[in-house]
């Protein structure tokens, strides 16, 4: 029996990534896709990558994104756009779609929004309205151009952004009539700031120069303001040439109502409402899934060319049609298979995970928004203050969690729904878990990615580094390391996730998984659940574990410092939630597909297809933790004196206090791997059989 | 004078998929149809867009599109083409494929324009594809027309031309590349559209938005329409062959490639 059919086609994938009942989202991908496989592909296939300069060429991507809505997609309706609400997850989409051709294009698309996403989440309401609306291109009848921005974060060196609570970039009191608003100068040089070339304001970090302003903030420059307004030289990248990214200079005067989200005046001093890390904070927050998307579309754009390249690549030579060799070409082979399905699979999990952590932001959204209304009505202002607030929500967060994990006929519902609906439980349970998805979503999807996407290049043999590979995989080998890089490097997603995986919150979430997971494994068997389950009770006990262990010198593990030990961790975590989103969507599958006669029609087959995808990267997600918690738990013991006899299987059980409960754990996680080789046999065995389009849909 | 515009058309696979005749259970049938991605039938997609410039054009003129086709594909096909210009879509829920008679096909379509309640047949242009891309017969249009009682038609339309009298200009294509000319009074008529003279229109999710409001309804109340082709037997079914010889050649200038074509056009 054929487990499967054609790859993945909309009407899956819209289940999977649970936008089925949104239409608005399905015209989104419809737009996207178009430009995508049609402007995009084009320009890569004549060679537009091959110059650091925004060309004219390169300029009809604008007006494609114009025509298609796709500029206007980051506004509210009432603004020219025409999706309400939160946007995350629309943006997520059409990073993957622009990004399944060209993550160049991708962000020249997105920029604009990173730009506006300042002034969206702390602008004012007037510098709301203002600079979205001049974004949004012009309506029939309408005569104006349409404005695009540019966010101007990193510098040059010596910091080049590695910290962004650091900025060089300075603002000072340029003039202050009595009853006049302030004027504000401001100098900053930027570096790698993309769309540059063509943007017509910025929304730029700066930090204080004068003790008349209080502190850091953001302001918003506009190529007409009195001064120096220079895009400067294109940066001399390698990757990405469908974005435009220059190194500008701005020396320009600005009224202090460029200050985003406003200020007071307190004591003749200007206090900016925001500072310009807690912008920043707020804008990464969301900005960096679509980055961690667009490298899981570059895995999944890969495999209908590879399987292609594969099954053709003895054709044209002494092989005759019906032979295995002109048939099955490479994929005769058990490893050419095995590595795609790695690459796939990879792929899956990744872009689970990337439109989890959208579809959690979007719910987010309107949490926080609430959340600030509540403190600001209960006056509850600064950090401290709030995180006091919120201590005892944390609590009831966790309850929430536990109630949660329990069948419905066995739990406190009223209790439950009481917790659900309070806003701030919420905004603890969000944000603890947004914190590990978000940085997990930008750590894995784009470093292990760009491993993957090596992988992808090598099966297309020498083909995969020119530039007439078919789905242009040397070219999204290198882009993928620039997204590794962008808005917040590895590492810095590494420091953030290293704080929150330990947090009470998470930790709850982490238990009741273990227990959802083996539910779900005798309900559904098969689909690598089990496997799961044992891989984040390692995890959690080696997490436990460290927290009171010391090294030799009694110095404390698990700490800020000893990125050795907490960047693993984190790493090994990313692993294991990225394989859990990929389950969950697995199990939407096979719940909603029944729904659909589209999707019904060889649906159990699919979904066993994919449960076998799901056992095997779980698997190897085990397998990584495994390492990992091994690494950690005896890497930091002396080792024993000794000529192979102290540290041998007898006597290595005393090495530490615990040592026997880690090692039932590690032999659970071994045990559990049991059939994932078989399961990767099986479907590995099934890319030899799918039927794929005669050509790719985007010019070579 | 305004028009009431209907356009008959449906889907049909995505061309770059691969398309294996097989038999199923109701005859012959491309293998994994239902999961292969689905397109507007191109021919249907000129008259769309042909439908819809001139409706922009002449005022209070309105475009309907009715499409005989399974309602989950067609939805998905809708998230494209509700984006390009504004219509309200009829549904009836059958098969697509080209395994079906012509007369049944016609006389569903014919019974959908004519429950459409607020059409006014005396403006009503019939459009529709001069051709399918679905192993079609060509015949729908014309009897769809004959059904409704309208008998000036016209095959393989590129342009229609209101005039200031209120006729139209219709240019049809003939043999040899040459376009015979005619007149017509003023509708009801039938359109069979060649390729017309339009570009695909870009996306505009402002259009899509405003059409999602009636075709997620009208999808949902759709009518079923049993077509087939009962009592016929295939006796074989097969793509046709493979004609295209292509090459990939970059740089070559214009003037060689032109020549090439002239050389082989000569034989």
């Amino acid at each position: 029996m054929e487990r499967l059919r054609t790859l993945p086609g909309d009407d899956v994938r819209q289940i999977m990534w649970r936008f089925a009942d949104r239409y608005d989202l399905q015209m989104v991908v419809q737009s996207s896709r178009s430009i995508a496989r049609t402007t995009a592909a084009r320009l890569v296939a004549d060679g537009a990558r091959n110059t650091h300069d925004w060309t004219p060429e390169k300029e009809e991507l604008l007006k494609a994104f114009d025509a298609s809505g796709l500029t206007g997609m980051f506004m509210e309706p009432e603004q020219g756009g025409f999706i309400a609400g939160p946007k995350n997850l629309a943006m997520c989409l059409v990073a993957y779609e622009l990004s399944w051709v060209d993550g160049g294009a991708a962000t020249c698309n997105l920029a604009t929004d990173l730009a506006l996403a300042p002034i969206h989440e702390r602008g004012t309401p007037e510098q709301k309205d203002y600079y979205m609306t001049k974004c949004v291109p012009p309506q029939p009848g309408e005569d104006r151009e349409v404005w695009r921005g540019a966010f101007a974060l990193t510098e040059p060196l010596p910091y080049v952004g590695v910290d962004t609570g650091v900025v060089s970039g300075k603002i000072r009191i340029a003039e202050w009539k009595e009853g006049e608003e302030p004027m504000i100068q401001v100098e900053k040089r930027g570096r790698f700031i993309t769309n540059m070339a063509f943007a017509n304001f910025v929304t730029a970090a700066v930090n204080t120069d004068d003790e008349r302003i209080k502190s850091s903030c953001m302001v918003i420059l506009e190529e007409g303001d009195e001064g120096i307004f220079d895009p400067g030289a294109p940066t001399l990248k390698m990757v990405h040439q469908l974005s435009a990214t220059n190194d500008p200079v701005f020396s320009l005067k600005v009224p202090a109502s460029r200050i985003i989200g406003g200020y007071t005046i307190q004591d003749g001093v200007i206090v900016p409402n925001y500072s310009h890390g807690e912008i920043i904070a707020a804008v990464f927050q969301r900005t960096r899934i679509p980055v961690g998307v667009m490298t899981a579309a570059k895995l999944l754009s890969a495999v209908e060319p590879v399987i292609r390249y594969q099954r053709g690549r003895f054709r044209g030579g002494e092989s005759k049609p019906g032979t295995p060799r002109y048939e099955l070409g490479l994929q005769q082979n058990e490893d050419a298979n095995h590595r795609l399905l790695d690459v796939w699979s990879t792929g899956e999990a990744m872009a689970s995970l990337g439109f989890a952590a959208g579809r959690m932001a979007d719910e987010f959204d309107p949490i926080e928004k609430e959340k600030d209304r509540l403190f600001i009505e209960q006056a509850i202002k600064g950090p401290r203050a709030q995180l006091k607030a919120l201590k005892p929500k944390e609590q009831e967060a966790m309850e929430m969690v536990q109630l949660r994990a329990r069948p419905e006929g066995e739990r406190d519902q009223a209790r439950l729904e009481a917790l659900e609906a309070d806003p701030l439980v919420q905004y603890s349970y969000l944000s603890a878990m947004s914190n590990v998805y978000i940085p997990a979503c930008k750590l894995w999807n784009t470093g292990y990615g760009c491993q993957m996407m090596r992988e992808a290049v090598a099966m297309m043999g020498g083909y995969g580094i020119t530039e007439d590979c078919p789905g242009f995989l040397g070219q999204k080998w290198m882009d993928a390391q620039l997204e590794a890089t962008y808005e917040g490097p590895e590492v810095v997603q590494r420091r953030q996730l290293s704080i929150s995986m330990t947090g009470p919150v998470f930790s709850a979430q982490v238990t009741a998984w273990i227990d959802e997971l083996k539910r779900r494994a005798q309900e559904t068997p098969g689909r690598g659940h089990c496997t799961l389950a044992a891989a984040f009770e390692l995890w959690a006990w080696t997490v436990e574990h460290l927290q009171s262990a010391k090294d030799p010198e009694g110095k404390p593990l698990m700490h800020g410092r000893r990125q050795g030990v907490t960047f693993q961790l984190a790493d090994a975590l990313s692993w294991l939630v990225a394989v859990k989103c990929f389950m969950d969507d697995i199990d939407e599958l096979a719940e909603k597909g029944q729904m659909n006669p589209v999707v019904a029609e060889g649906l159990d087959a699919l979904v066993d297809f994919y449960g076998d995808m799901a056992t095997w990267q779980a698997a190897r997600a085990a397998g990584e933790t495994g390492r990992v918690a091994a690494d950690l738990v005896f890497g930091y013991i002396l080792h024993p004196d000794c000529a192979g006899e102290c540290c041998g299987p007898e006597a290595s059980g005393n090495l530490f206090d615990g040592a026997e409960e880690f090692y039932a754990l590690r032999r659970k996680v071994d045990a559990a791997a049991a059939g994932a080789r078989l399961a990767k046999d099986r479907a590995a065995a099934d890319l030899t059989k799918v039927m794929i389009p005669e050509a790719l849909d985007y010019p070579l | 004078m305004s028009y009431h515009i209907v356009v008959c058309g449906s889907i049909v696979p995505d061309p770059l998929q691969t398309l294996e005749p097989v038999t199923g259970p109701q005859g012959p049938a491309l293998k994994n149809e239902m999961m292969l991605p689905a397109v507007l039938d191109p021919w249907a997609g000129h008259a769309l867009y042909e439908a819809a410039n001139l409706a922009k054009n002449i005022p209070d003129s309105k475009v309907w599109l009715v499409s005989l086709g399974p309602k989950a594909k067609l939805q998905q096909v809708m998230m494209n083409v509700a984006q390009k210009v504004p219509f309200e879509l009829v549904v009836l829920d059958g098969p697509a494929g080209g395994f079906t008679e012509a007369e049944e096909v016609a006389a569903h379509l014919a019974k959908a324009i004519d429950s459409i309640d607020s059409l006014d047949k005396s403006k009503l242009l019939l459009f529709g594809g001069w051709q399918s891309a679905s192993r079609g017969t060509g015949a729908v249009m014309q009897i769809v027309g004959e059904i409704l009682g309208i008998h000036d038609q016209f095959q393989g339309v590129d342009k229609l031309e209101p005039q200031s009298d209120g006729s139209l200009q219709v240019k049809e294509r003939v043999e040899g590349g040459s376009y015979l000319i005619s007149a017509l009074s003023g509708p009801p008529a039938v359109f069979g559209w060649a390729t017309g003279t339009l570009p695909e229109p870009p996306n505009n999710p402002q259009v899509g938005m405003q059409n999602m409001r009636f075709i997620m309804p009208a999808i949902q109340k759709a009518q079923p329409a049993q077509v087939g082709a009962e009592g016929v037997e295939f006796k074989s079914v097969e793509l046709p062959a493979q004609r295209r010889e292509t090459r990939v050649v970059k740089d070559v200038p214009a003037a060689d490639i032109a020549r090439e074509i002239v050389d082989w056009i000569r034989g």
